[in-house]
């Protein structure tokens, strides 16, 4: 699903983000990234969003060499996978049935589906029967669930979080972890990254830790997973 | 098959609605845009009204351009007849009156009083004159001017002279104002461009959030920039529309004062608006030029905006 081999980014500035980062995610895993601030992680999620483009090494996900994709099908790469952030990144101006509906509509789906799938996506966030509502008029623990059910709404085989609950208390921390575990029960593959490290202990999951740009404690090469063929 | 031209149809449908949606949430902004440039196209427009009507009103002076040719003194009024039937062979002319020596003292002596003194000269001093009206094609500058020569070319005349000249110098005019027109028009097209490019840079700028979020979540360039582009043709379209708007009210305004010169000079001249096909060349123009507009500047900004920051 995920696999970086000896992965490098440098940024435009100069700073070295990733030295060399091997890392292997199976489908249907949920799998936790952690690590200090700056050791890497937002650098990791970004080039599994296609964010960014790896300097050196090869990133491959959903069967696609990131590094290699032209851009014009950078915009369906990335429908391939649902994003949630620390600070949700919601339109602010917009109901909560628009910001769900956005990746449906920019997929193109017919607005029977979109009504539908949205409806299907704010019950498993429970937040159904608040569509009109405005992010602002939501609490904070929910507008996160808002945008975890913008990032699952259009079904991806992936999702990646960004220190989804670095804004919540406890409780609601809870809350939103146990949302992702039950979103990995159905199938789908899950990257968390966080500093909740009690969280991760406590769920008994797998971990990667990040150190100064590469991965702690195994630094060998994977073997290659099968790629798709690029038409 | 129907499906896909279903949504197509569909999301360009929800472009444009959305788009119109948009600008009538902002509408004082949207106003003042959309007055700048109506008011930028307007101007050209009523030009160009201005100038046909000024060429139709000088049309109807056409009438009072003439030529007079004064004959020498010693040509015999037969000779006359004869020269006046020869003018009017000539292609270009309308009507040729002659008032031959004789009849000039005759008029003369009885409507200036001095017929006794002209009764001591002796002889008739008045030169025969060929008064020649050219038809309206033949009315042009330069017909006219050829007409001149052609006549005073002639042995029996003395000299040729043009009345009216004025008529010619203005439709000269006229055809500098047309030139002037055009240029206008073609700047004026610009800045109808560079305004809507303008609107829709600032437009991008506050919305550059949902643009991130959009690219973000798979929507492709052409999706994101499709609203801006209708936003753009629509700016055009209203814009177009409120030049007419405001060309139609000078002309209710101006109608009155018009009429009431036309009178003064015994014309029943009235302002003519524009016809329906120049309504919707323009409109059509307005809604091309903003949507060229939207596309320069969402092309040139839209590439910039990446989702970076995660």
């Amino acid at each position: 699903m995920i696999y970086f081999d000896r992965v490098a980014k440098r940024y435009a500035n100069g700073r070295e983000a990733l030295s060399a980062v091997s890392l292997r995610i199976t489908p249907g895993e949920m799998v936790f990234l952690t690590g200090r601030s700056g050791a890497g992680k937002s650098t990791v999620l970004k080039l599994i969003a296609l964010l960014e483009r790896p300097t050196r090494g090869q990133v491959i996900v959903n069967g696609e060499n990131t590094g290699k994709l032209p851009n014009r099908k950078v915009p369906a790469f990335r429908r391939r996978i649902g994003v949630v952030f620390q600070d949700h990144r919601l339109l602010m101006d917009r109901p909560v049935f628009d910001n769900v509906a956005l990746p449906l509509l920019v997929a193109d789906a017919s607005l029977r589906e979109v009504g539908k799938r949205v409806r299907a996506a704010l019950d498993q966030v429970g937040l159904l029967g608040k569509e009109q509502l405005r992010p602002t008029e939501l609490s904070v623990g929910e507008q996160q669930r808002v945008g975890i059910a913008r990032a699952i709404v259009s079904r991806p085989p992936l999702l990646i979080a960004d220190e989804p609950t670095g804004n919540l208390d406890p409780v609601l921390a809870g809350e939103v972890m146990s949302l992702f575990k039950r979103l990995n029960e159905v199938g789908v593959t899950i990257l968390v990254a966080t500093h909740d490290v009690h969280f991760v202990r406590e769920s008994g999951l797998r971990e990667i830790v990040l150190e100064s740009g590469v991965v702690a404690g195994s630094e060998e090469s994977l073997p290659l997973p099968p790629l798709q063929a690029h038409r | 098959m129907i499906g896909a031209l279903g949504r197509w149809v569909g999301r360009h449908a929800h472009a444009a609605v959305s788009s119109a949606g948009r600008l009538a949430r902002q509408p004082f902004g949207t106003i003042l845009s959309v007055l700048v440039m109506g008011l930028t196209i307007a101007l050209p427009l009523g030009l160009n009204l201005l100038v046909q009507n000024m060429r139709s009103a000088t049309g109807n002076f056409s009438g009072a351009i003439g030529i007079s040719v004064y004959l020498h003194q010693d040509v015999t009024d037969d000779k006359a007849e004869q020269l006046a039937a020869n003018a009017r062979a000539r292609s270009g002319v309308a009507r040729v009156q002659l008032i031959t020596a004789t009849a000039a003292l005759e008029q003369f002596r009885k409507e200036s009083g001095f017929g006794a003194a002209l009764q001591a000269l002796g002889s008739n001093p008045l030169p025969g004159v060929l008064s020649i009206t050219p038809t309206p094609e033949g009315a042009s500058p330069a017909a006219v001017e050829g007409l001149r020569r052609y006549l005073a070319a002639w042995p029996e005349v003395d000299s040729v002279q043009l009345d009216g000249e004025w008529v010619a110098r203005f439709s000269a005019i006229l055809e500098v104002l047309r030139r002037v027109l055009l240029l206008a028009a073609v700047l004026f097209g610009a800045g109808v461009v560079a305004v809507v490019g303008n609107t829709i840079r600032l437009e991008i700028q506050n919305r550059r959030p949902e643009i991130e979020v959009t690219k973000l979540v798979g929507g492709s360039n052409a999706l994101v920039r499709r609203p801006f582009l209708y936003t753009g043709a629509l700016y055009g379209l209203v814009s177009a529309l409120t030049a007419w708007l405001v060309i139609a009210i000078a002309l209710q305004l101006l109608q009155p004062p018009v009429a009431q010169l036309a009178q003064a000079y015994g014309s029943h001249f009235r302002l003519a608006g524009p016809t329906l096909q120049e309504v919707g060349i323009v409109l059509g123009a307005g809604t091309f030029l903003g949507w060229l507009g939207a596309l320069l500047a969402a092309s040139h900004h839209l590439a910039g905006i990446e989702p970076g920051a995660l």
